[in-house]
């Protein structure tokens, strides 16, 4: 891991440690919901920066995988907030 | 810190714990399913800088998919807010410290990692290697088959024969735990469902 990398990998996580205070903060709940988005973005980039500097192409396996379930736990959390309630 | 992968594994798990202290923290319900969603990511990222891919694809999808949707659910029985009361419970603290402490008193005894003359190793895995499990004598007149009787797979070998009923009973497990959630939400449905068909009826 060159030096360019190792900054490239800590500004995504600074970037994450951001969205999460977001989360943290609020204060509307449209915020928080933002907030996942974006950190599930950062975990998804992370672990392909992760795997291009480990020369490891199943981390872009995973890594397809997130974006899928952080797509899906959006949608699950709007539902929720829209109506407050699943079945219908 | 001389390796930067260290340095990543350490912030990591520094904002997993920070965001776990959050999630306790929080009196909203909602956002603290959010910040368990954000909780499963992080680990999940761990698990896959620590090369258990299996575990990571699974964490992903159990933590942060499944069980977020899981505790929204319990969130239309229960609502969105926690009860007022003490944030600090001494005796759970101590309880948890406690339980801490015998875990890592338990890891002096685990064998190096990567010892080859540790238990795991020298125990039963090079019978799955020789791929020796599961090797069933056809005979002379048996099926004809290209892999010398026996499972092709290690991994087969292990989760299909030596741990065939194990496997299978997990299943039944698994599929009771669901019709037992189907069956505690299922009067929610058809109640919402009866007030659709009133509506309709006095449209």
């Amino acid at each position: 891991m060159n030096s360019v990398e190792l900054i490239t990998a800590l500004l995504i996580l600074g970037g994450a440690f951001l969205a999460l205070i977001r989360a943290v903060k609020g204060p509307t709940v449209y915020d928080r919901v933002l907030a996942v988005n974006v950190f599930g973005t950062k975990t998804v980039i992370l672990l392909a920066l992760l795997g291009y500097i480990g020369n490891r192409s199943g981390f872009l396996d995973i890594a397809v995988l997130y974006a899928l379930v952080n797509f899906l736990g959006t949608v699950a959390l709007l539902r929720f907030v829209e109506s407050r309630r699943f079945f219908q | 810190m001389s390796d930067p992968v260290l340095l990543i594994n350490v912030i990591l798990l520094v904002i997993a714990i920070m965001t776990a202290i959050a999630a306790m923290w929080t009196r909203d319900l909602l956002g603290a399913v959010m910040l368990m969603g954000i909780y499963s990511l992080l680990l999940a990222v761990e698990w896959a800088n620590l090369f258990a891919m299996d575990v990571s694809y699974t964490e992903a999808a159990v933590g942060a998919g499944a069980a977020t949707i899981l505790l929204l659910t319990a969130l239309t029985r229960t609502g969105t807010r926690e009860k007022e009361g003490p944030n600090f419970h001494p005796t759970a603290l101590l309880t948890v410290l406690v339980t801490g402490a015998v875990l890592i008193y338990g890891t002096a005894d685990m064998p190096r990692f990567g010892d080859p003359d540790a238990p795991a190793t020298v125990n039963v895995a090079p019978e799955y290697i020789a791929q020796n499990v599961g090797k069933v004598d056809a005979g002379a007149d048996g099926p004809e088959n290209d892999f010398g009787d026996h499972v092709p797979n290690a991994v087969t070998a292990v989760l299909a024969s030596y741990r065939g009923y194990d496997t299978m009973f997990e299943t039944a497990v698994i599929f009771t735990a669901g019709v037992c959630v189907i069956l505690i939400l299922r009067p929610l449905a058809s109640s919402a469902r009866r007030k659709t068909a009133q509506s309709q009826e006095d449209a």
